[in-house]
């Protein structure tokens, strides 16, 4: 491979970086299809990547970065395989990997189909249902996202080792139980990729919550569900959900600001400093969700996505289209019925229709178990009681609600609220 | 003539203990060495561990799946099914539709393949690898 002269250290070393920010995952991706294992692939890239900040010191940076990457890996992936006698169908990926290897160069990367393919195949592999949740999500920021175990481990406040453990026993699971690298067949493709939309948005609400851990890991968390947001959307574009999905969080993430006041008190939408909002990501949220809800295959991420732009504009012009929020809760209620669904639509229609229709949607629920101990269904009774001209209810509620802890920044809000009563 | 199964159970043990145990390899192939001549094995297989199991149940026309081998204390083992499958959602899907996933639960365990078994000339235990030396 035609070399330059020695690069500088820090030359050397931003290349790697933007090699393993732009093309770790195509190489990852590829590799593992080739050598059928997850581990070997990834600690196979891995090496590639040390190899490289080294040889690139010395022979300076290859005219064909991820190139060089790709060859590189497929040949340690040969060094491990060799090695490794738990894998299956080794000797099979020995002769295809070294026949690659032989042939020298990279995949020709100008036919994007099977590249993308790949990537889709390790997205749906990190997020099979075979595995624990939390293993989904960890296995996705892993070998997705590409973050390292310790910043995983920081994120959700789990010691390294915790969660070093939860990532090698789902990659062990992944090859002992042979769970297929490929992307579900059509009759499958609904539900799966609901889970992997699901993942990324679990992903992104550990990062949105406010209050516990370290606030800007937590950030970090958000973009990187943002970025796996646009990946999806990227890989299926036919699936107006990843849309929707993407829309919704670049609509929240763009709020994240504006959420608490100078002092970390909690913010309401409709008093929060716009100035502090994020236009770009709103204008961005807004074009994704419009070219979602044009395929008119509506589904819950565009739902809510197309709630939370109502909030949005109700915020800016100070006029918040209730009855229509109303109206996508009720949708949304439909296709995805649930408790804390039906609460948020209570809580519409008592602004669209007045506290005493919500009260009658709101009461049946303080009698559903699983949500007796759900602190914004007592905020919200709260609320709705106290508009409804029942003070003494109203404390009530906001005490149960109170009682149920949560976050300072929570907390303060509601014994605002409770100290208003009295 | 009839058939027996027997069913082996045993705690998953640490490194050292899984070791021990396959070393014992060429006792465990005599004793099956002696059965087969003998005309009494039919099959047998070491499965993996506990922690690359699936469980299945079907609950209100719903599959729902378990990573782990959690059956209810209450169910008991009552017959299995030996599939020889391309990946493992065909297993668990064959899995979703025995009755049994409607009412009880189906683990869907790996069998440990030939060429995977740890051999004496290896001593290391099982497939897995120890969760250091990564990242």
């Amino acid at each position: 491979m035609p070399q330059q002269p020695a690069a500088t250290p820090d030359e050397a070393g931003a290349a790697v970086s933007e090699v393993f920010r732009a093309e770790r995952m195509t190489v990852l991706a590829t590799l593992v299809r080739q050598a059928g294992d997850l581990q070997v692939a990834e600690d196979a890239v891995q090496d590639a990547f040390a190899a490289a900040l080294v040889a690139w010191r010395r022979d300076g940076v290859p005219r064909n970065p991820a190139a060089w990457i790709t060859v590189a890996a497929r040949r340690k992936a040969v060094d491990r395989l060799r090695r490794d006698r738990a894998t299956a169908e080794r000797a099979a990926r020995l002769a295809e990997l070294r026949r690659l290897a032989d042939q020298g160069d990279a995949e020709d990367t100008s036919a994007r189909g099977p590249i993308e393919d790949d990537r889709l195949r390790l997205v749906f592999t990190a997020c099979h249902p075979a595995l624990d949740l939390s293993a989904q999500i960890a296995l996705t920021l892993r070998v997705v996202a590409g973050l390292t175990t310790a910043e995983i481990a920081r994120a959700f406040l789990v010691a390294e080792p915790t969660m070093a453990k939860r990532i090698v026993r789902a990659k062990h699971k992944i090859a002992a139980a042979r769970i297929g690298y490929r992307v579900p067949e059509a009759a499958d493709l609904p539900e799966r990729l609901r889970g992997v939309l699901r993942v990324v948005y679990l992903i992104f609400n550990e990062g949105y919550t406010a209050g516990e851990g370290d606030d800007l890991v937590r950030a970090d968390l958000c973009a990187e569900a943002i970025r796996l947001g646009r990946l999806l959307r990227e890989l299926m574009p036919a699936e107006p959900e990843s849309g929707g999905l993407l829309a919704l969080m670049l609509l929240h993430d763009a709020r994240r600001a504006a959420r608490v006041d100078a002092v970390g008190d909690w913010v309401a939408l409709t008093e929060q400093d716009r100035s502090g909002w994020d236009g770009e990501r709103i204008e961005e949220g807004l074009a994704v969700l419009v070219a979602a809800l044009r395929t008119r295959r509506p589904g819950p991420y565009q739902l809510q996505a197309a709630i939370t732009a109502l909030h949005v504009r109700g915020a800016g012009t100070g006029i918040t289209d209730w009855p229509q929020i109303a109206a996508l809760y009720a949708r949304l209620a439909d296709l995805e019925p649930g408790p804390v669904v039906a609460l948020n639509h209570a809580a519409a229609v008592g602004f669209a229709q007045g506290p005493h229709e919500g009260l009658r949607l709101l009461r049946p629920l303080l009698d559903d178990p699983l949500l007796r101990d759900y602190r914004p269904l007592h905020a919200t009774h709260g609320d709705l009681l106290r508009r409804a001209g029942d003070p003494d209810a109203a404390a009530r509620a906001f005490e149960r609600a109170l009682a149920l802890g949560g976050n300072a920044v929570e907390r303060a809000e509601l014994e605002r609220r409770l100290h208003r009563m009295r | 003539m009839a058939r027996f199964m027997l069913l082996l159970y045993a705690n998953e043990g640490d490194e050292a203990e899984r070791a021990e145990r396959w070393a014992q390899m060429p006792l465990w192939n005599q004793l099956t060495e002696g059965l087969r001549e003998a005309g009494l094995l039919v099959d047998n297989a070491p499965l993996h561990p506990a922690a690359t199991a699936t469980t299945v149940r079907v609950r209100g026309g719903r599959t729902e799946l378990t990573d782990g081998p959690y059956a209810v204390t209450k169910e008991i083992l009552v017959g299995y099914y030996l599939l020889e499958c391309a990946e493992l959602d065909e297993a668990l899907k064959a899995a979703a539709a025995l009755p049994t996933a409607s009412f009880g639960s189906v683990e869907v365990r790996p069998v440990m393949s030939p060429d995977s078994l740890p051999g004496p000339a290896v001593p290391l235990a099982g497939p897995a690898t120890p969760p250091t030396a990564r990242d």
